[in-house]
């Protein structure tokens, strides 16, 4: 299992390389699908179904949203970087880096070890069941002893939708 | 308007079966994985997929944006009664219907309401954000 997820892991960052460098956007675009679908088969082999299904069919909607975006507008990539912004880039790439090491370092030092959670998670499902009488735990945490947020959630989507019916519609302007 | 004869017909035949299984997930949130999240957007997805194939003129009648949006609105005003009908019992968000036995659809208790006033929000969220994307487009191209 650890082979198939390094072997998706290398899948995805090289999807990534491959979306930043090249020139046409169409396979660009392309290379991101496959993170969003290699993300979708690591989501199903760490048993996250949950997860899966939503990430797949976000991925798909999304894909096909950009792929029509690039259809309609232009193929090629444009943007061209100023010589002199190229030694900057450099240094706060490397500044990054080497940040972003020192924080995952010290946070995989803190983590168990990969796959000793079973028996914590089993008796966290216990309980859960036993306090919500629910029997799929992510939805009793959502639903039940987190109810403020996802009432909160609820609420932030019905706001957005409203924000995106305000700026697209033309039938409530006053012009 | 609309595409070919065989991407309307495998659309014709995928919907409904996309539809019942988003049903499915929302309904069996609390005892099998996915819940309203997952289910709304299956819901959501197989309407933009009748809409993608058809064209937008033929399936306004039927389903149109002030529809969805009474839907959406319809799903929080849900969610919200369900939490506040916990104040009769005790408090806010208070789980009321709860049982002990798994695998019975009330067996989480509230938990299967709220995870319906999700599906019908998001569901409907995500298809007045993509029908007003194209109503958008139309109005724009037609000028005015």
């Amino acid at each position: 299992m650890m082979i198939v997820l390094i072997a998706l892991i290398v899948l995805m960052i090289l999807g990534a390389i491959v979306a930043l460098e090249s020139r046409d956007l169409l396979s660009a675009i392309i290379s991101l699908g496959i993170i969003g679908f290699a993300l979708t088969i690591i989501f199903l082999v760490l048993s996250a179904p949950d997860l899966a299904i939503v990430q797949i069919i976000i991925e798909t909607l999304t894909l096909i949203i950009l792929i029509a975006a690039v259809l309609k507008t232009t193929r090629a990539d444009t943007s061209e970087t100023v010589n002199a912004r190229v030694v900057m880039l450099w240094i706060s790439g490397i500044i990054f880096m080497g940040l972003f090491l020192l924080s995952a370092v010290r946070a995989f030092q803190s983590l168990p070890e990969f796959g000793a959670l079973g028996l914590r998670m089993a008796q966290a499902y216990l309980d859960g069941f036993r306090q919500t009488g629910a029997s799929n735990l992510v939805t009793a945490v959502i639903l039940d002893f987190r109810g403020y947020d996802t009432l909160g959630e609820a609420t932030v989507l019905f706001t957005s939708v409203a924000g995106v019916v305000t700026v697209l519609r033309k039938a409530g302007r006053k012009d | 308007m609309g595409m070919t004869a065989i991407v309307k017909r495998i659309a014709m035949l995928m919907t409904p079966a996309t539809c019942l299984l988003g049903v499915y997930i929302i309904l069996h949130g609390h005892v099998t994985p996915g819940g309203g999240f997952a289910g709304g957007i299956l819901v959501a997805g197989s309407l933009i997929l009748l809409v993608l194939a058809f064209g937008i003129s033929s399936v306004k009648q039927e389903i149109n944006q002030n529809n969805a949006k009474i839907a959406l609105s319809l799903g929080l005003i849900l969610f919200w009664s369900v939490a506040f009908m916990g104040l009769f019992h005790g408090s806010f968000f208070q789980n009321y219907l709860k049982s002990h036995s798994a695998s019975h659809f009330l067996s989480g208790g509230n938990i299967a309401f709220y995870d319906i006033a999700i599906g019908i929000g998001v569901s409907a969220a995500l298809f007045t954000i993509f029908i007003s994307f194209l109503i958008a487009k139309k109005e724009s191209s037609t000028g005015s």
